[in-house]
């Protein structure tokens, strides 16, 4: 049974948590944060490019490192623990994974050597309107290779340079440029960015089959698994936040981590978070290893993942008392990623919803 | 990140699939009133292979294998009809602590015998002033000559009603602080001057006790561990009882579904209910973190490591679950759902079983609170609760009910 990180893996993870710490502290993620026109931090996007992260899962011929899901997966894991504040889900969770679903070889090799290398950021369109995306949400649409319509909150959507957009009848890729326009949106966790992009006769490309609502699930089942780790990160490092703090701070002549209502609030978060570890390690390998139960595996480690960082990250403000609720302190920014992160494919509602269908399904067969 | 045997493992499940399928076959299932000497047989049967106690050395009469190997074969032993209870708390934290603290003549007498499931042992811990706060009991023992004399009451004593023999942890100095004056000895549960009660649970079965200590007589031979020094004692059984309590067992994500299909809601089948739907969704997502949580304790036996700390989560999640499940279950069975006849109900009382035992697993083997102190404290570092009752003796601690 090997049921964890092989030691390669954790050796990754280890220089990459060395690495984030020395390129994205706190400092970095409220940079981003308390710049009202800054959609992420150039430098550590450079960086994390350079490390060669962006082509984690991107095989070797189209000049990714051709490493494992895992990998990314445990990599994932560190970036959400930084709380990074970069385009790296957009790009690599779901465009550079679209991409690999469903793109031609054409469109494959045209777009993932620019996606492993830094040079394009990607942002996957699929929300017109409040509410889960079904067909009946849909109305942009694509005629004679041109696309338009409204997308609407597109997480990186300003800065993308390739965007995948959901469309009435499929999935289609779209450029950065004449057609396309970007509105910035105010949204609960300024260090990612959020746009409204309006589409009037884009050129476009198709991406995939017929059905874009099967083909967005198919991308968002290998997102959530991702995502997951991201936020099991998060919710670790609420934990550790909280914990540090607690041991800190004295009331009533004692430490409050001595308090009872603190410690089992702790320990609390602490069996959260590793069922969500566990459960997202079952995902990681349904991932890695292209089960038939990713889409149950994926909805199962989502709904632990979102479950555990909301609760860490809340819990971890309580924590922290009044100074928790102070814009300096940096609770804050876990709690807002949390939203974020908990959102950006989907509400954890709706993914309960899957899990128990495909339960059905699953009983039914 | 795989499910995959080394080929070791791989050889050694295939092995002890091949003699469960061989010894399963042979083995009588017997009607519900003789489970107990179908346990006592299968006991043996497993026993004389190696199979009884994996993890124990060769010369003790167990199968001197390892932690992993003993997961693989509990793990193929759960696909047959052979749970029997009977021997956990014995083999798990009693006799091991007679083997870690008697002397050799005494190991040679009880272990196999425990092992061959010829004899019984029961945990003779908690009292009325004792549980939670083990170290607070009040069981006297007075030295006469060779012997103890002991007087008192040990409560929610688990299979002592066919019990053989038991560890009783005592108290023989209240002049000293609660911690420094218990000692731990073995006994006969049939000594003259015990009087077992069986309790009737709220569950309506009766499967722990209350015994009575009236001028008991336990020879100083049978002391386990020194004098005064039996907290030291205790403190080995009780991290053996931390790994020996298991996970859930009874209604499961998967009986609640098979349930809903079944049963109308307001609108149509429960199935079809989002609000239950979206209940449904969390107890699969606990019940799989808890399946796969054991996965990476298992992953650490293989690899040679001791598990970590995430195996102390197990019974919180699945006490709490199975509460929480089987309550959701009789709740939508409507009026229907006071009924509590097994012949009457959907998978026979399945869920109504549930509610009623979730209590106690909920206590058992450390309470939730408990629980949840030992992950702050010991997983997290937070400090340790305060004790008003460290430095006073025992004779002055104020005694509440
Ligand atoms: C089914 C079953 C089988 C059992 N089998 C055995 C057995 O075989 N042998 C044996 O020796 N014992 C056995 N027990 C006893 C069991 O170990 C105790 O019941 C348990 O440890 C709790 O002790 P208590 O019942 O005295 O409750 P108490 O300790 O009185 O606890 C009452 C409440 O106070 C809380 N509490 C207590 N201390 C603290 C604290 N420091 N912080 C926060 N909350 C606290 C508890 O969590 C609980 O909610 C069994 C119990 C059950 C239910």
């Amino acid at each position: 049974m090997n049921f964890d990180y092989s030691d390669d893996q954790k050796m990754l993870k280890d220089e990459a948590r060395r690495f984030l710490a020395a390129k994205c502290d706190a400092k970095v993620v409220r940079g981003v944060l308390d710049q009202d026109d800054c959609a992420y931090d150039a430098a550590l996007w450079r960086a994390v490019a350079a490390q060669g992260w962006l082509g984690t899962a991107i095989p070797e011929n189209y000049g990714g490192l051709g490493l494992g899901h895992v990998e990314l997966c445990a990599l994932a894991e560190e970036l959400g623990r930084a709380c990074a504040p970069i385009p790296f889900a957009s790009t690599v969770y779901f465009v550079a994974e679209a991409l690999m679903l469903f793109g031609s070889e054409a469109q494959k090799a045209k777009w993932l050597p620019r996606i492993a290398a830094g040079e394009a950021i990607g942002a996957f369109a699929t929300s017109e309107r409040a509410g889960p995306v079904t067909q009946a949400s849909l109305h942009t649409v694509a005629t004679g290779g041109t696309l338009s319509g409204e997308k609407i909150p597109v997480t990186d959507g300003d800065v993308a340079d390739l965007i995948v957009v959901l469309a009435k009848d499929g999935m289609y890729l779209v450029e950065k440029g004449a057609g396309v326009s970007a509105e910035v949106l105010r949204t609960l966790d300024p260090t990612r960015s959020a746009a409204k992009l309006v589409f009037d006769r884009a050129p476009v490309e198709r991406l995939g089959g017929d059905d874009g609502i099967v083909a967005m699930q198919a991308v968002f089942d290998r997102a959530a698994v991702l995502l997951a780790f991201e936020q099991l990160g998060g919710a670790d490092r609420c934990l550790e936040m909280a914990k540090d703090y607690a041991l800190e701070r004295f009331a009533f002549g004692r430490a409050i981590a001595g308090y009872q209502a603190i410690k089992h609030k702790l320990a609390d978060i602490y069996v959260k978070n590793e069922i969500a570890r566990s459960n997202a390690y079952y995902g990681a390998w349904a991932l890695n290893s292209a089960a038939p139960e990713l889409p149950l595996a994926a909805a199962t480690a989502r709904v632990a993942a979102s479950e555990a960082f909301w609760f860490a990250s809340k819990e971890n403000i309580q924590t922290h008392g009044g100074i928790g609720f102070t814009w300096e302190a940096d609770p804050q920014l876990y709690y807002r990623r949390s939203r974020q992160l908990s959102l950006v494919a989907g509400a954890p509602a709706t993914w309960r919803e899957r899990l128990v269908s495909q339960l059905e399904m699953r009983n039914a067969a | 990140m795989d499910f995959n045997d080394t080929p070791e493992e791989a050889g050694y499940r295939a092995a002890a699939r091949a003699w469960l399928e061989k010894n399963v076959a042979g083995h009588k299932a017997l009607p519900h009133a003789d489970d107990m000497a179908a346990a006592r047989s299968w006991q043996a049967r497993k026993a004389a292979a190696g199979y009884a106690q994996i993890t124990w050395p060769k010369e003790w009469g167990g199968g001197g294998g390892t932690p992993i190997q003993s997961v693989i074969f509990g793990q193929e032993e759960a696909k047959f009809p052979v749970q029997y209870g009977y021997f956990t708390i014995g083999l798990g934290m009693c006799v091991p602590t007679v083997m870690a603290f008697a002397d050799d003549a005494t190991k040679r007498r009880f272990v196999g015998p425990a092992l061959r499931g010829e004899e019984i042992w029961s945990q003779l811990f908690s009292e009325p002033a004792g549980g939670s706060d083990v170290a607070a009991i009040r069981t006297r023992a007075v030295r006469d000559g060779d012997d103890w004399v002991v007087n008192g009451q040990k409560v929610w004593t688990s299979g002592a009603h066919y019990s053989d023999y038991g560890i009783v942890l005592v108290r023989t100095n209240v002049d000293v602080p609660k911690h420094k004056g218990l000692t731990m000895f073995w006994l006969d549960l049939r000594s003259p001057g015990i009087e077992i009660r069986p309790i009737h649970q709220m569950s309506g079965g009766s499967n722990f006790n209350e015994i009575y200590f009236t001028d008991v007589r336990i020879p100083d031979s049978q002391r386990l561990g020194a004098v005064d020094d039996g907290w030291k004692v205790a403190l080995v059984t009780l991290m053996n009882e931390r790994l020996a309590v298991g996970g859930g067992t009874g209604a499961s994500p998967k009986e609640i579904l098979a349930l809903a299909k079944g049963l109308d809601a307001a609108d149509g089948p429960l199935i079809a209910d989002p609000a239950f739907r979206q209940r449904l969704a969390d107890w699969y997502v606990q019940a799989e973190g808890l399946r796969n949580t054991r996965m990476r304790t298992i992953t650490a036996l293989s690899r040679g490591q001791t598990p970590g700390p995430e195996s102390s989560i197990g019974k919180i999640i699945a006490a709490n679950q199975l509460q929480d499940l089987g309550n959701a279950a009789v709740e939508a069975e409507g009026q229907y759902g006071i009924i509590a006849d097994p012949a009457l109900l959907p998978l026979k009382g399945l869920f109504q079983t549930a509610v009623m035992n979730a209590p106690g697993l909920r206590i058992a083997g450390g309470t939730d609170e408990i629980l949840k102190n030992i992950i702050a404290e010991r997983v997290l570092g937070l400090p340790g609760e305060i004790r008003v009752d460290k430095d006073a003796a025992f004779r002055d601690l104020p005694v509440g009910r």
